[in-house]
């Protein structure tokens, strides 16, 4: 083989890849031209690239998460443009093929996971009153593995080809066999790059949250998003080691010939699908927790009351956590491992429906006797409870096993999915943008064009997936790339392409909405704009980069509003010099020769691969012989801060 | 405003156009099998319709009752901390509907994973379905004829299909008739059938598989035991023999339509069950444990 | 803060340095869910019968497993004395047991290689068989735990040599005696479960 015939995509006949490859080339262009036009390279450079800041960070997480929502959605309205009519040519099915892939893969891992992480990165420091996170330069790392998985997983699209065998990536399917071209490469080291960014970040936050909680906050006084993301993170350290095991595994077979996977000598297709499952569900749970702790904390606040039921939240997340790990067989009911395994497995799965309900009615009877304010964060929230709801009632009907033979891989099922992670984490990741929005930048998102964007969101999401539940039902199999009229799937599936098309409608109002407010919304919002409770809002609007002037002293999980209503003296104490990480380049170089690394593993590439690993090794080195004790912000620079903000707090 | 409420005119005309429709396929069962999966389906709708009326009538009391504009300015919510018996209750009632389900999801299972009441007791007729990229192959060892994506069944006859893939993982699935099954490469799994009315049904490959997915379909025909039989003559008096060259011609990826053999691949390529299961190697044998359980 | 740095060992002296402490054992709980799926996978490809390949006790031989097994222990005996060395300040013992731990890791890993050279001239490679692929990825995983952990332990030597003993280098040395005792037990795993079990 020519050596660069391997970079080549598989020939398709398809203008709309070629005019792709065009516009991504153009908008690159255009984003270093714009750069350098402006002069801000060192700016970006030096303010944001080397970041250590775990608020700045968050940003770029949540930045990041936005551009593949746009990415995955991009693949979505295909997709639905493609089934909206009886056998439509639009896409052909191996294009179809790769883009239910990629659709699947860049929404769970690029956009949820970084949209939730990001949250956590924002959030879980100011809520605990903290300067940063434990290892502010190991996140920085984290950030930038994660980057550097999504950017190689995005050019696959236009060098060698995108992954092919759905984002469950099921062997033998995914196996050299069968799926021949680079793309499964491509799944694999671009998931095992974001994914160990992932675990570090695991590790990193569950270290911030028992360690570096203000004085006075127990473990009982932590704000309830602070819980979901310590629990998170302990599931993310248990579950993704068996991620990075399976893609060692699938590497191995793909590139080394291995028959871990193979359906001969010894090899097991089910495997991966186990293996893969067994990360799998806790992952759901990875997504939903930090969502349900985001709830918490908006619908507390806009009904002004206090969270109803404190101790049976936390409790039934901890439950939800461990039922996680014993739940994955449902994933594959129909594989044949008899009705006494599926029975306890379908048990097991129903279980998680008590903690989840328990959860339904504490929001609801935390309203109960409030004082509600429809605001665009608590609308999400408040159609998120009987959407969810929906789609976990859909859940324990998926759970019984005998019925799942008949839902099991049809469009039911995509709809039961969707169903919970658009309300439950979708949702709940735009509420909590725009809930912390004045916390990042200091204004208000525009409200109106904000309750614009939901109504457009979740009638959009209504049209786009109920039809769904019904078309399984009719017997419709995921991942067709085409049906035919007879089978009656028409007209159902052209209502689905219009809910995807408000859907779409909706994001683009949220982007303009960015732009709108960031031109026209007033600066004055002062540092309460919500009127809160939780400790993260008795620092300003933005947060000053050492988050606290004086470290708080916490008395509950609502500091800020004993603070404002009860008189609790939150800020004892005197302005002492803070001392602060250093900015480093370190974490994006290392993660760039990651980045090479892999790239070059995907093509065989073994030259590059060996120096790329050279680098890595220097890049650890000089880690482990740098010294780098961080500098300290002066007692004088933070009262001058302080006082541009009105007065110490 | 108004918009709102014309989308939701548009959502409530969908669902009203709906009920209008004919009955989904997976709620309009044609054997016992079948018939169990959409009684467990009707039951958990309905109780699960109960939770989210519960939670929806729960929501739009509490938003009308509790609204901002609609209350004192001067009034400050309490400060509830949570209350034992209000938390009993919440937990209670899903436990109970949980428990209730957990029963009905058990015995259903043993139900559809078993050969349904009433044929347990004859010999079911034997039809080995085994996939290939993109086509479905019967092999009949008892006729020794072997069709390619399409299957002819008698009625009211426990039919075992015997599942298996000739390469990726693939799903057998008959709607109409009974739930879905993965078909692997290295097991053999059993599916019982039955169809109580004659007639055409739908049956596919549900899990995905490549580039020819989508089309990979095949009908199911359900006839009368005499008219099967003298199908099955037919076949004899007039189909070619299958060859293993021919064999290993069909199994190329590809559409085939539907073709008709004497003879059947199990002579010269067995199914992975019993001794040429790779389970058999380690000594415990998955598919000896399965053939048992069936056929009880 | 309130803690009483004095009454501290070294290692867990300063705020970072026992935040660094936590992390490292948070990070050993996920290398210990990362073996577990490795020792998992192995028991279902060793039940699973061995497709053409070779079967466990066709190939194991006990003498090198026992050497490696002598090595290995021997080492976490001496990592252990060279952290009391170090919380009773006799940096130079403390040198000494860290060279000879990293010797005797050395001398595991070159009986390692001998091992896989054999399999390998015994027609058992990765590629042979689902088991024969498991056994060496949970061994290649292990031993490459071992060859990154002597990379490790030099540089911490180079830097005691150069910056003597203090919060940092003592930290550092700490966190990789837990580093060195945990692959000792994972090691245990890798001994009893697929080796003895594989013989027996």
């Amino acid at each position: 083989m020519d050596f660069f015939d391997r970079f080549t995509i598989p020939p398709h006949d398809d203008p709309m890849l070629y005019a792709s490859i065009v516009a991504i080339g153009l908008v690159s262009i255009a984003i270093v031209l714009g750069v350098t036009y402006f002069k801000k390279w060192g700016y970006l450079w030096s303010e944001w690239l080397t970041t250590v800041d775990h608020k700045r960070i968050g940003i770029m997480y949540i930045i990041s998460a936005l551009l593949m929502l746009f990415r995955g959605g991009a693949d979505a309205v295909m997709m639905r443009l493609q089934t909206a009519v009886p056998d439509n040519s639009f896409l052909d099915a191996q294009h179809y093929n790769e883009v239910f892939t990629t659709h699947g893969v860049v929404m769970i891992f690029f956009m949820a996971m970084a949209f939730i992480i990001g949250m956590m990165n924002f959030v879980v420091p100011l809520q605990i009153g903290a300067r940063d996170v434990a290892f502010p330069r190991l996140n920085a790392l984290s950030f930038w593995l994660y980057f550097a998985g999504a950017m190689l997983f995005n050019i696959s699209f236009v060098v060698g080809g995108s992954p092919d065998a759905g984002w469950t990536n099921y062997y033998p399917l995914a196996g050299t066999e069968f799926s021949e071209h680079v793309g499964v490469n491509y799944y694999n080291w671009a998931l095992q790059i974001s994914g160990i960014g992932t675990l570090m970040t695991g590790i990193n936050f569950i270290a911030t949250i028992m360690k570096m909680r203000a004085p006075g906050m127990t473990l009982m006084k932590m704000p309830m998003f602070t819980w979901s993301a310590l629990i998170t993170n302990l599931i993310i350290v248990f579950a993704f080691p068996v991620l990075t095991i399976a893609l060692l595994m699938g590497t191995l077979d793909r590139q080394f010939f291995t028959n871990f996977f193979t359906t001969g000598d010894g090899g097991m297709d089910m495997m991966w699908a186990n293996l893969f499952w067994i990360w799998g569900h806790p992952e759901v749970y990875i997504l939903i927790l930090p969502a349900f702790g985001i709830y918490s904390q908006i619908i507390a606040t806009f009904s002004q009351r206090n969270l109803y039921g404190y101790k049976s939240m936390v409790a039934s997340m901890v439950i939800i956590s461990l039922l996680s790990f014993m739940v994955w067989v449902h994933h594959f009911f129909t594989m044949g491992q008899g009705a006494v395994a599926n029975s306890i497995f379908s048990i097991t799965t129903m279980a998680i429906a008590v903690p989840t309900g328990i959860k339904i009615f504490n929001w609801l009877l935390t309203m109960w006797k409030g004082k509600i304010r429809f605001t665009t964060p608590m609308m999400y929230s408040v159609a998120f409870i009987p959407l969810f709801t929906i789609g976990g009632v859909t859940g324990v009907m998926l759970a019984i096993a005998s019925a799942d033979y008949q839902y099991h891989n049809t469009m039911f099922l995509v709809a039961h999915f969707h169903n919970v992670i658009i309300p439950g984490v979708v949702f709940a990741m735009i509420a909590g943008l725009i809930y912390y929005w004045p916390k990042m930048f200091g204004f208000l998102l525009n409200e109106r064009i904000g309750k614009w964007a939901f109504w457009n969101i979740v009638i959009g999401f209504c049209l786009s997936f109920f039809p769904m539940y019904i078309t399984g039902l009719n017997g419709q199999a995921r991942r067709m790339y085409t049906y035919s009229e007879a089978s009656g799937f028409g007209p159902l599936s052209m209502v689905s392409f219009f809910g995807a098309l408000l859907l779409a409608i909706g994001f683009v109002l949220i982007v303009y909405n960015v732009y709108y407010s960031f031109r026209y919304a007033p600066r004055n919002v002062g540092d309460d704009p919500w009127n809160a409770r939780s400790l993260e809002w008795a620092t300003h609007n933005p947060v000053p980069e050492y988050n606290f002037a004086i470290t708080p002293n916490v008395n509950s999980s609502e500091a800020f509003w004993d603070y404002k209503k009860n008189g609790h003296d939150l800020f004892k104490g005197e302005i002492k010099d803070i001392h602060m990480p250093n900015n480093s380049g370190w974490s994006i170089i290392f993660a760039g020769i990651f980045f090479v690394f892999a790239f070059c593993f995907v093509f065989h590439v073994w030259v590059g691969v060996i120096i790329a690993f050279a680098g890595i090794i220097g890049c650890l080195l000089y880690r482990s012989f740098e010294k780098d004790d961080g500098h300290h912000i002066h007692k004088e620079e933070i009262e001058e801060t302080e006082k541009k903000f009105g007065g110490a707090k | 405003m108004k918009l709102k409420w014309a989308y939701l005119a548009i959502l409530t005309g969908i669902a009203g156009l709906l009920a209008g429709c004919e009955p989904l396929l997976v709620l309009n069962p044609k054997g016992p099998q079948a018939e169990t999966t959409a009684n467990v389906i009707w039951l958990s709708i309905i109780t699960m319709s109960f939770i989210v009326v519960v939670v929806l009538v729960m929501l739009t009391v509490i938003l009308f009752k509790y609204r901002a504009s609609k209350q004192d300015p001067d009034y400050e919510p309490p400060h509830i901390e949570g209350n034992k018996y209000v938390e009993g209750i919440i937990v209670t009632i899903p436990i109970l509907i949980v428990a209730f389900l957990s029963v009905v999801s058990t015995i259903s299972t043993h139900q559809v994973e078993s050969p349904p009441e009433g044929y347990a007791e004859d010999e079911p007729v034997v039809i080995y379905a085994s996939s290939s990229n993109w086509k479905w192959h019967f092999s009949y060892p008892e006729q020794d004829i072997e069709t390619v994506n399409y299957v002819f069944i008698p009625t009211n006859q426990n039919v075992e299909f015997r599942l298996y893939s000739h390469g990726t993982i693939s799903s057998f699935w008959i709607p109409q008739l009974a739930g879905q099954k993965y078909a692997m490469a290295d097991m053999t799994n059993y599916l019982n059938v039955v169809a109580e009315e004659p007639g055409e049904y739908m049956g596919r490959n549900s899990n995905f598989n490549g580039e020819g997915f989508a089309e990979n379909e095949f009908t199911v025909t359900a006839l009368a035991p005499s008219e099967f039989d003298s199908w099955v003559e037919d076949i004899h008096n007039t189909a070619d023999p299958l060859t293993e060259e021919k064999f290993e011609e069909l199994l190329e990826p590809g559409h085939l339509g539907q073709m008709t053999f004497n003879g059947t691949h199990q002579e010269f390529k067995p199914a992975p069950e019993g001794e040429n299961s790779p389970h058999d190697h380690g000594g415990s044998s998955d598919s000896e444990e399965e053939g048992e359980h069936h056929h009880h | 803060m309130k803690l009483d740095s004095k009454n501290l060992p070294l290692e867990y002296s300063t705020e970072t340095n026992r935040m660094n402490i936590l992390g490292f054992w948070i990070f050993l709980s996920a290398e210990i869910m990362l073996f577990a799926t490795l020792f998992t996978s192995y028991f279902v490809y060793v039940d699973r019968g061995v497709g053409s390949g070779p079967a466990g006790a066709e190939i194991f031989e006990l003498p090198p497993v026992l050497i490696e097994t002598f090595l290995l222990l021997t080492s976490s005996f001496t990592i252990g004395l060279a952290v009391h060395a170090m919380r009773i300040n006799r940096v130079k013992a403390m040198i000494g047991f860290m060279v000879v731990t990293l010797l005797l890791g050395a001398g595991f890993l070159s009986v390692e290689v001998y091992e896989f050279i054999h399999y390998y001239h015994i027609g058992a490679t990765l590629q042979t068989s689902g088991f024969t692929a498991t056994l060496l990825t949970t061994l290649g995983t292990h031993g490459a735990h071992v060859t990154l952990g002597l990379f490790w332990g030099i540089m911490i030597i180079i830097q005691i040599l150069r910056n003597g003993l203090n919060a940092r280098t003592a930290n550092k040395s700490f966190i990789f005696s837990l580093y060195w005792h945990f692959l000792d037990v994972m090691w245990i795993f890798i001994f009893s479960f697929i080796y003895l079990k594989g013989m027996m």
